[in-house]
């Protein structure tokens, strides 16, 4: 619990000048799951971006399993939030998770019938196999999402980024879903982007609230103070039932001591 | 069709057009799921400037066309990647400005005519046997190319950002398909003209995206559809003596007319019976 598997020290980060990310320190620990809060535009795909080496930051380092995040990035599964441009493409599911078995010096590999195996088993462990032929234009938002994880887990990472994973997915699929990672989670660190606070609250074992600068709470506990700092409205305004009404003991959270 | 294949020309001409057929339908196809059939057409158009560059300096035809529209393309690629959301209006001014600096030298070039009617619809039916063997060539280059590189190219093109995150070059990669596609537009204007090369690059591929599952059969059912339009096209030119570029652009344009209720009913139908299989 204790290894780190990212290591992000004095980050700072600007898009034409605007300031996104400011002296951002983070570890991200094997074997936690944690959750990513923060309003829009407060960073957080950034991050994600930062962590997968697809950015360069200004100021700082970020290193995953002790190397630079560019050359580290297959050892990280990616969950995008939805994969725009062609959406009458023509592929499978299988084929999209069969993507995953691409990487670094394996074009002469000749293991084909194993990739699709083990493909077969990641869209099985995620409810998939049935659909595993058909087009992906053809599936739900929440199935679609659900092969795009199949393709990350495919990568055998060692941690697992999900950017807004459940924002095509309804309130009881939330739940379902959040109960599929985390029994994911107990051979591979997950960090998702998320705004259901209940959700989180009730299954990640953190929270990283992301707003220029990251503030890291090792206990998984929303509170209202928390809320009003990182998004500009209140809590009743964001989730009337989901803090309030569900009765979990709503524990308060140490400040953001510094 | 059987009669008019004694004819040297006409055997020529259905070589050209079925060879045309199958690189316009692998690259056709990367094209339509890239979205970047407007690029192709950037470099269409910018190619009449090698051609202008190739007179002007008494070059010869095939390099200068080639080398100017390998620059045109490399530019536009590049901007495509650095700069994603102006890149429409860049490549529209190197589209423009490469067409008219072409005309402009041939101006200057004395004795020289070169109608610009023929490169917009080619000359399918003068096709000499050494043009024949380049395209042979550049088919068998393109296949070659996208087959070794197939996993890649699909990455790419499905899913960019996870493409890099696994590794694949995908710059580079951008890169070698698109220039490519510049070898490709220039060999296969030659032949058949402008606008048969974006009719071909893009009706096949796009009756053929709706009913495959895979990037393959795209490329495969793109062949098939360019193949079953020239050698039609070329039929009816034979029979009513019609010009014969046009005349398989008009065929394309009419199965793709046709196949839009087509498919409506087949969505349709298919939303009912929830999900037939496609091929």
């Amino acid at each position: 619990m204790n290894h780190s598997i990212v290591e992000i020290r004095n980050v700072c980060f600007s898009y034409n000048g605007q300031e996104v990310l400011q002296d951002v320190n983070f570890d991200v620990a094997e074997g936690d799951f944690i959750a990513m809060i923060g309003p829009n535009g407060g960073g957080k795909t950034t991050l994600l971006r930062l962590m997968l080496g697809l950015l360069k930051p200004d100021q700082g380092s970020v290193r995953v399993l002790g190397m630079p995040a560019q050359k580290a990035s297959h050892h990280i599964g990616y969950v995008p939030q939805e994969v725009h441009g062609n959406r009458s493409f023509p592929i499978t599911a299988l084929e999209v998770v069969l993507m995953g078995k691409l990487g670094p010096g394996k074009r002469f590999s000749r293991k084909s019938r194993q990739d699709r195996e083990e493909a077969m088993e990641a869209l099985a462990r995620m409810d998939m196999a049935v659909l595993a032929g058909r087009r992906i234009d053809e599936l739900s938002g929440g199935q679609r999402q659900r092969v795009y994880i199949a393709r990350a887990l495919v990568t055998r990472p060692k941690l697992l980024l999900l950017d807004e994973p459940t924002a095509s997915i309804d309130t009881r699929g939330q739940s379902d879903f959040f109960k599929l990672l985390k029994d994911i989670n107990k051979d591979v660190t997950i960090l998702v982007v998320s705004h259901d606070l209940l959700v989180i609250s009730t299954y990640v074992k953190s929270v990283a609230c992301v707003n220029k600068r990251l503030h890291y709470h090792c206990q998984a506990e929303i509170t209202g103070d928390m809320v009003d700092m990182m998004y500009p409205c209140t809590a009743e305004e964001i989730c009337p039932v989901e803090l309030l009404a569900h009765g979990l003991p709503h524990r308060v959270l140490k400040d953001h001591g510094e | 069709m059987i009669e008019a294949l004694q004819y040297d020309f006409m055997r020529h001409a259905l070589v050209a057009g079925l060879l045309a057929s199958v690189i316009c339908g692998i690259m056709g196809a990367l094209v339509v799921v890239n979205r970047i059939v407007f690029l192709s057409g950037g470099i269409a158009h910018a190619a009449y400037g090698g051609i202008g560059l190739a007179f002007y300096f008494g070059w010869p035809y095939f390099f200068g066309t080639i080398g100017f529209s390998l620059g045109a393309a490399v530019v536009m690629a590049a901007v495509t990647l650095k700069a994603k959301h102006r890149a429409d209006t860049i490549i529209g001014v190197i589209w423009a400005l490469g067409m008219a600096s072409g005309v402009i030298l041939l101006d200057l070039t004395p004795g020289y005519n070169v109608d610009l009617m023929s490169y917009l619809f080619g000359s399918i039916l003068t096709v000499p046997a050494s043009d024949l063997w380049m395209m042979l060539v550049a088919a068998a280059l393109i296949s070659g190319l996208v087959a070794f590189f197939y996993k890649d190219l699909l990455a790419l093109s499905y899913d960019e950002e996870f493409a890099r995150i696994r590794g694949v070059p995908v710059r580079a990669l951008y890169f070698v398909m698109i220039c490519m596609l510049a070898v490709t537009i220039v060999m296969v204007i030659q032949v058949v003209g402008l606008i048969l090369v974006i009719a071909l690059l893009t009706i096949p591929p796009f009756i053929a995206e709706k009913h495959t599952r895979s990037l393959f059969r795209m490329m495969a059912g793109s062949i098939l559809l360019g193949a079953l339009f020239t050698i039609s096209g070329l039929w009816l030119s034979y029979a009513f003596n019609l010009t014969s570029g046009a005349s398989i652009i008009l065929v394309a344009g009419t199965v793709f007319l046709l196949f839009l209720p087509i498919e409506h009913m087949i969505r349709r139908s298919r939303l009912r019976t929830g999900g037939a299989p496609s091929l």
